[in-house]
């Protein structure tokens, strides 16, 4: 049973993301692609998706509009990590539900904040 | 012998008469009954108000004291009146299409609708007329009591001297002009029961003077051809005067002048006048009148002479002779005739004096002083005029008076009849100016018309005061302070001639000379030049009677307001229902409110005359009325724009291409910007990953001292790589910005590509190698020179074979570099079996700033941006080479570079020949 599931494509963020997570005592797995994000989402059921949104494959909002309509998988809160900040995506992201937004580049304690927030939020209710 | 009492009571019987006729006809007229009334032989019967008892009785006494001069005075209207094609036709339509009410506002109107003018006219024509108007009172009393010569106790009138007979028919003239003069204000409407009345004095004196000739030459004389051996006989030979010299002359021009000038005439002959084509008969019927008044003219000054005791009266010989042969009842009807001519006159002048002094003077006056015409009140205007043109009826019958009763018993009536008869012929070279000279202008017409007014007064008017004053007397021989070329009988050394000759003659030379050098000297008013197209042009301009309008948002209540204060209520209501006009509503049309406007005008100034009905509506639309000189500045602006309009559409044609190159150009750049967004985009998203990657790391090493050695060396290689890749992508920005903008130095050298293709592929091996990747380079070509920068060429090739290895995400990653020589051209292809690029990017592949959203692999490394192809392609081309994307060997993409081989005569940068 793993915690987090990160789906990021570069493996020069991956890394040092990776090693906060688990350094922050969860159970962190990860993939490069928008496809294996939703294959491993279905099978390792994690308790919070952290997705980046330029993926290859299959984009990260793709994933979180295919996740959304999915009963069994529409509970998993997901954490939006992009790049581009821009409003856009942004708003699309919100209209399908996302629980949060990280940009990068962003500090490590404030991630681990956000990321501890919506694992908090979703076992409280 | 008459009783006085019975020539009194027959006159005023008379007058009653010609009341009830006036009133009569005033009723048939209101009854639209004035079908005989406007006939052309009551217009010429009327016109005979010019024979006055001055010519009733006094031709007779010019007859016997100069000869033959009396014919001048017929001869004069004669000659305008059979010419009436020239002069007089012109006139009535001039004023008929202007509305014009007098001869002060003909010149008025024509010169600008100048007020000074008309003024001027009017304050010449009072002075001109009152002596006259006092000559036909004096021949009333005169002829009263030479009639009745014989005073019977009984009678009660008999007591009356010649002062209180010439009252008492100044008042009796003054009632009858007032009652039938000034019921109503239009003067268009024309005075029918007056004309009727005119009409029938003319009949009156005709047929009296008739029968007085007949009764003298066949009734006394036994003939012509007796009376006139009987003067011959008694010593008068007529043949020995010079009947044709220039005091003749001189009659004729003043007589000729008259018949137009003269207040009474303008009115009768141009503003009564229903009909122009009623001139046609008058052209000849007239003449004949005059001819028929003047028949016996002589044979009865003959045989007056010859048989009537010397010393006796000859200006009453056509009374006197009746008496003498014992007939009172045809001395009573000659009477008749004479008082006929007498109040004729008396009547219509009174009454186109007052018209122009109530016109011109007071109505001008009242309008400056009242601001608000609400004050005026219903039809304020009418009560205004009315009123201000009785009083001035009888202030001018009371001037007339006053002139008789001053100036006493002197002189005889002719000489009186001809000073105002010059005194009016100072209108005529401005009237004749106003209808055939365009160039002549107001400032020329006021100092003509004044200096000769001025001239007659001096050599004219002055010396009739001869005989009662002993300083006009002294004035007359010595000339003003000794002065002798100013005396005004013999001005300027012109010495002998005749006063009246002498006083015509320089009157008019002045007054032309004046006229003609003013207005060559000075120019018109816009206003002027308009009216005097109007007039000079008449005949030529289709709408005579258009005039300059007043444009105007005056409502129609406003205007209506203004219009029932002159026209009264009823008219006004007929006139604006007539132009369907509303009230109560905005005028919207312009055109229509101003061609309204402009016919309002034209009814109101036939009552108010023009320059009147100007400033009236003027005021009334004040604010919002255009000038006229604003309109033809205006016009002026639009004619200047049509004569440019054709350099504005050059213009315009000039702006619309401007506009499409401004709109192509703004579109353009339009794109640009929105590639300059998405470039910044794209940057900072490029930018961000390697900033992530390193800040994250960085974050770590510095809050954790304990991590491993492995990881700690993992994450500082990281940083490494990351901030190359920064440098790289720092270095694309900035070589694709030089190669924008053409900077840096660049030359273009014969070179061996295939070596530079060695140089690149020996470095992407290393990374092929790191990748697992599989790189071939399959060499057909042998020292093939080009013409390039080898660098930069490196630069291409590097990238290219970089992206092929890095985007490879097959299984069996494998990528075949393949150079060879071709038709002239060193190609190399570089293939690669990866995803490939999908057909949408083929055709801008190579774009600015254009990004391919291709399928990482998950372990490329992405150079990013697409800066990288479109740089590449870039360089080829400064190598005047091709890159371009093929169909290749393996699956995916394959990129094919051409460049021409150097033959080493071709000079640098000239695009090389394939076949050389």
């Amino acid at each position: 049973m793993i915690d987090i599931l990160i789906a990021e494509d570069e493996p020069a963020i991956l890394d040092p993301l990776s090693f906060i997570l688990e350094l922050a005592g969860w159970q962190v797995a990860s993939v490069t692609d928008g496809e294996a994000a939703l294959i491993e989402v279905q099978r390792q059921k994690p308790r919070l998706l952290l997705l980046d949104i330029m993926l290859p494959k299959l984009s990260g909002l793709d994933v979180l509009r295919i996740l959304r309509g999915e009963p069994r998988l529409a509970d998993i809160p997901v954490l939006i990590v992009t790049a581009r900040g821009q409003s856009r995506d942004r708003g699309l992201a919100l209209d399908l539900k996302a629980d949060g937004f990280i940009t990068k580049p962003f500090d490590n304690d404030e991630l681990i904040e956000e990321v501890r927030r919506l694992l908090a939020l979703n076992s409280v209710s | 012998m008459l009783s006085p009492d019975f020539v009194i009571l027959t006159a005023v019987a008379y007058v009653c008469l010609l009341f009830v006729l006036a009133y009569v006809s005033d009723a048939r007229a209101s009854r639209g009954k004035a079908g005989f009334l406007r006939s052309p032989m009551v217009y010429t019967l009327s016109i005979s108000v010019y024979c006055t008892s001055w010519t009733f009785y006094g031709a007779v006494g010019t007859a016997a004291r100069d000869g033959l001069e009396f014919v001048a005075i017929y001869m004069g209207p004669t000659l305008v009146f059979v010419g009436w094609w020239f002069i007089l036709r012109k006139l009535v339509w001039v004023c008929h299409s202007q509305g014009i009410t007098s001869i002060a506002d003909l010149l008025s109107s024509r010169f600008g609708k100048s007020s000074a003018l008309a003024v001027l006219v009017t304050l010449i024509a009072m002075v001109t007329i009152t002596p006259y108007i006092a000559l036909q009172l004096k021949a009333i009393a005169t002829s009263i009591q030479t009639v009745s010569s014989a005073r019977g106790q009984g009678d009660h009138l008999a007591g009356l001297d010649d002062v209180s007979l010439a009252l008492g028919a100044a008042i009796g003239m003054a009632l009858f002009t007032i009652l039938f003069g000034t019921r109503n204000v239009d003067a268009r409407e024309q005075h029918l029961g007056v004309v009727a009345a005119i009409a029938f004095e003319a009949v009156v004196k005709l047929l009296a003077l008739i029968a007085v000739g007949l009764f003298v030459v066949f009734g006394l004389g036994g003939g012509l051809a007796d009376v006139y051996e009987r003067a011959v006989e008694a010593g008068f030979d007529i043949h020995e005067r010079q009947p044709f010299g220039s005091r003749w002359v001189a009659v004729l021009v003043l007589s000729a002048s008259a018949i137009i000038c003269l207040p009474r005439q303008f009115q009768i002959t141009v503003v009564e006048n229903s009909n122009a084509n009623h001139l046609r008969t008058a052209g000849w019927a007239f003449p004949a009148y005059l001819l028929l008044m003047s028949i016996f003219t002589l044979p009865i000054a003959l045989y007056g002479l010859a048989s009537m005791p010397a010393g006796s009266n000859p200006d009453m010989f056509v009374l006197t002779l009746p008496m003498a042969a014992g007939q009172d009842g045809l001395a009573l009807f000659a009477f008749i005739g004479g008082f006929s001519s007498a109040t004729s006159m008396i009547i219509i002048a009174s009454i186109a004096l007052s018209i122009m002094v109530s016109n011109h003077i007071v109505l001008p006056l009242a309008l400056s002083r009242t601001n608000h015409l609400a004050d005026t009140g219903d039809q304020g205007i009418a009560r205004l005029l009315l009123r201000s043109r009785r009083i001035s009826i009888a202030v001018i019958l009371f001037l007339g008076f006053l002139y008789f009763w001053m100036t006493g018993d002197s002189g005889a009536l002719a000489p009186i009849g001809l000073i105002s008869f010059a005194g009016v012929a100072q209108f005529l070279p401005a009237l004749i100016a106003a209808l055939y000279w365009r160039q002549a202008n107001m400032k020329g017409a006021l100092s003509g018309t004044l200096i000769g007014a001025m001239v007659w007064l001096w050599t004219l008017f002055l010396p009739s005061f001869e005989t009662t004053s002993a300083t006009v007397s002294r004035l007359i021989a010595e000339g003003p302070w000794g002065i002798s070329f100013l005396r005004p009988e013999a001005m300027f050394g012109m010495e002998g001639l005749d006063p009246l000759v002498h006083s015509v003659f320089w009157s008019l030379f002045f007054n032309t000379v004046a006229l003609v050098f003013v207005s060559l000297v000075s120019r018109q008013s816009t206003l002027e030049s308009i009216q005097a197209k109007l007039f000079v042009d008449i005949f030529r301009s289709a709408q005579g009677a258009r005039r300059r309008a007043i444009r105007s948002s005056a409502t129609a209540d406003e205007i209506f307001f203004v219009a029932e204060r002159v026209m009264g209520w009823h008219r006004a209501k007929e006139f604006f229902d007539a132009a369907d006009i509303r009230r109560g509503e905005q005028v919207l049309d312009v055109a229509v409110s101003s061609d309204f406007i402009a016919r309002l005008e034209r009814e109101l100034a036939s009552s108010i005359g023009a320059a009147s009905a100007h400033i009236l509506l003027s005021k009334v639309v004040a604010g919002d009325a255009i000038s006229l000189e604003e309109m033809m500045r205006i016009a002026d602006e639009t004619q200047q724009v049509i004569e440019y309009s054709h350099e504005l559409e050059e213009t315009s044609k000039e702006l619309r291409l401007t506009a499409q190159q401004l709109r192509e150009a703004n579109t353009q750049l339009h794109e640009l910007h929105q590639q300059k967004d998405d470039f910044l985009g794209q940057v900072s998203h490029e930018v961000r990953t390697p900033m992530t990657s390193i800040r994250s790391i960085s974050q770590i090493l510095l809050q954790r001292q304990d991590l491993d050695e492995d990881r700690r060396r993992r994450f500082v290689g990281t940083i490494h790589q990351e901030s190359v890749r920064l440098t790289r992508l720092l270095d694309g920005i900035l070589d694709m910005s030089a190669l924008e903008h053409g900077e840096g130095s660049w030359e273009n050298r014969p070179i061996n590509a295939e070596e530079v293709l060695d140089r690149a592929f020996n470095v992407c091996e290393a990374l092929a190698q790191q990748r697992l990747i599989s790189v071939k380079h399959i060499s057909l070509a042998e020292h093939p020179k080009v013409l390039g920068d080898s660098d930069r060429l490196c630069q291409v090739f590097i990238n290219i074979i970089a992206n092929a290895i890095s985007h490879n995400d097959a299984s069996d990653p494998v990528v075949q570099v393949n150079s060879r020589v071709e038709g002239g051209s060193y190609v190399v292809d570089i293939a690669d079996n990866g995803p490939g690029i999908s057909k949408e990017y083929h055709d801008n592949i190579f774009d600015k700033f254009m990004r391919v959203e291709h399928h990482k692999s998950g372990a490329a490394m992405s150079a990013g941006l697409g800066l990288g192809l479109n740089i590449s392609h870039a360089i080829i081309q400064k190598m005047n080479g091709n890159l371009e994307l093929v169909e290749g060997p393996l699956s995916g993409a394959c990129f094919r570079i051409t460049l021409p081989l150097f033959d080493g005569t071709m000079a640098p940068q000239i695009q090389a020949d394939p076949e050389g």
